[in-house]
């Protein structure tokens, strides 16, 4: 599914939190949204993934305007898109299945056909044998998992990541954006994905927005900016990459 | 009739008179409180899934009101009420109404801080997900909520039978009546320590089921 945002102003207070952002947003690819804390970033995806709704503007879903969507229909257009947070969000009171079944329940799907899809979905993410684990006994990658899992549960044609790593160690993040690589594949999803990390871009992006102070300064393929960056913070970006990791060291390390 | 005989016949009967008027009491108060702590909780304008300022404004008002009067004097203030709803002013059933009164307010309080505490980041990622107001509150905040609601719950239940004491001044019967009328107006000091150690073990009977059943639900998340 392609969105596209036109002219996008959403303001709190006195803050311009996002300033008149409009962009492409490619069908069937990971587009990443980089920016430093307080950039806006948290804001922009807020109003895309209808959130939130913003002051002047418009989000479209390949056609449909979907920001100003009325409440029963909002609900309907929620639930056929999938986000994975920094803070994962799982329900504490239910088990990993349970956390998983919860976007199907409130859809009404019958349970037999709740349960075929939740193995499903927990085979899909390797954890085929987690379903009836409590929340606090999994790790953080493990809970991370659960959460994409659970996004994905409704079949959405877009999936969205606010900052989906940035609570994990290097190896589980890196886990868990192979999974979302590989999903994205599997699924031909649109993903888009919220980072302040650059080497996120450069391992699993596609195309790239860079924002700052609520504008998006620079915008386009991830090999053309990391080519020719123009804009200052994009260069300072990239100055700030560590290593490419090493090669051999690129494997799965997180025991799931 | 010996003495002792007299003493267990009189506890007995006046221990099932308190167990009858706090049972009683909390159910109605939870059935009245229930709604309206939820409806605190969800009408907040800072906090709320849907913020109604105003309706929050006036039902606060009333929840403080109600719990800012001393319940004896709420209880004389309700004897109409009792009259009406159960047809006497006085007696255990009759007492059951001004208890429940009382505690509707206290109960609306205990839930909606119990819903509060649910991370608000979790109620977001439902609503993100597409759920209704209705299946936030009946699937998310109150399951995820349930070991703060189970211990808010018990302490009601712990006022309850306080409260119930003084309703026995008014005639509602039950344990605090016979020790006033035994142990004070005819110096059975021996009946009315007899009916303390059973509200004694009966308030800490509730506290023991009710933290048991608490942290049960802590341990299975």
């Amino acid at each position: 599914m392609h969105i596209r945002l036109e002219s996008l102003i959403h303001t709190y207070g006195d803050v311009h939190a996002v300033q008149n952002v409009s962009l492409d947003i490619p069908s069937n690819a990971i587009f990443g949204i980089i920016g430093r804390s307080g950039s806006g970033k948290s804001v922009l995806i807020r109003l895309i993934s209808l959130l939130e709704k913003p002051d002047d503007g418009a989000v479209y879903y390949d056609d449909e305007r979907v920001d100003d969507l009325p409440d029963d229909e909002l609900i309907l257009r929620r639930r056929r898109i999938g986000i994975v947070f920094q803070n994962i969000n799982l329900f504490n009171s239910r088990t990993a299945a349970k956390n998983i079944a919860y976007p199907l329940e409130i859809c009404g799907m019958p349970k037999d056909r709740i349960k075929a899809r939740v193995a499903e979905l927990l085979e899909l993410v390797g954890l085929a044998d987690r379903g009836n684990a409590q929340i606090s006994t999994l790790s953080g990658g493990q809970k991370q998992r659960i959460a994409i899992a659970r996004a994905l549960a409704n079949n959405p044609d877009i999936l969205f990541c606010d900052e989906a790593t940035s609570a994990l160690d290097p190896q589980t993040s890196r886990s868990i954006f192979e999974l979302i690589c590989d999903i994205q594949k599997k699924m031909n999803l649109t993903v888009v994905l919220v980072t302040h990390k650059m080497a996120v871009v450069r391992d699993v992006c596609s195309y790239v927005a860079v924002i700052d102070s609520g504008k998006v300064v620079e915008c386009g393929s991830v090999v053309g900016i990391f080519a020719h960056p123009k804009a200052d913070i994009t260069k300072d970006f990239i100055a700030d990459l560590p290593a490419r990791p090493d090669p051999k060291d690129t494997g799965r390390t997180e025991n799931v | 009739m010996s003495d002792i005989q007299m003493i267990v016949s009189l506890v007995g009967a006046a221990t099932v008179q308190t167990i009858v008027m706090v049972f009683f009491s909390m159910v109605f108060s939870l059935i009245l409180g229930l709604p309206l702590g939820i409806l605190l909780c969800v009408t907040d304008p800072a906090v709320g899934i849907m913020p109604k300022p105003v309706l929050n404004q006036i039902l606060t008002r009333i929840v403080n009101v109600l719990r800012s009067f001393p319940f004896i004097i709420l209880m004389i203030l309700l004897f109409p009420l009792s009259r009406i709803i159960v047809g006497t002013s006085i007696g255990t059933g009759a007492a059951i109404v001004p208890l429940s009164i009382a505690a509707v307010p206290f109960v609306a309080r205990v839930i909606e801080t119990a819903l509060k505490e649910v991370n608000p980041e979790v109620v977001q990622a439902a609503r993100a997900m597409g759920s209704t107001n209705m299946q936030i509150i009946i699937k998310v905040l109150l399951p995820e909520s349930m070991p703060s609601l189970v211990a808010g719950i018990t302490l009601t239940v712990i006022n309850l039978i306080g409260y119930s004491a003084m309703a026995g001044a008014i005639g509602g019967g039950g344990l605090g009546d016979l020790a006033i009328r035994y142990g004070y107006q005819r110096f059975r000091t021996d009946i009315m320590i007899v009916a303390v150690i059973v509200i004694l073990v009966m308030v800490e009977a509730i506290q023991i089921i009710g933290t048991k059943i608490s942290t049960d639900f802590m341990n299975h998340r």
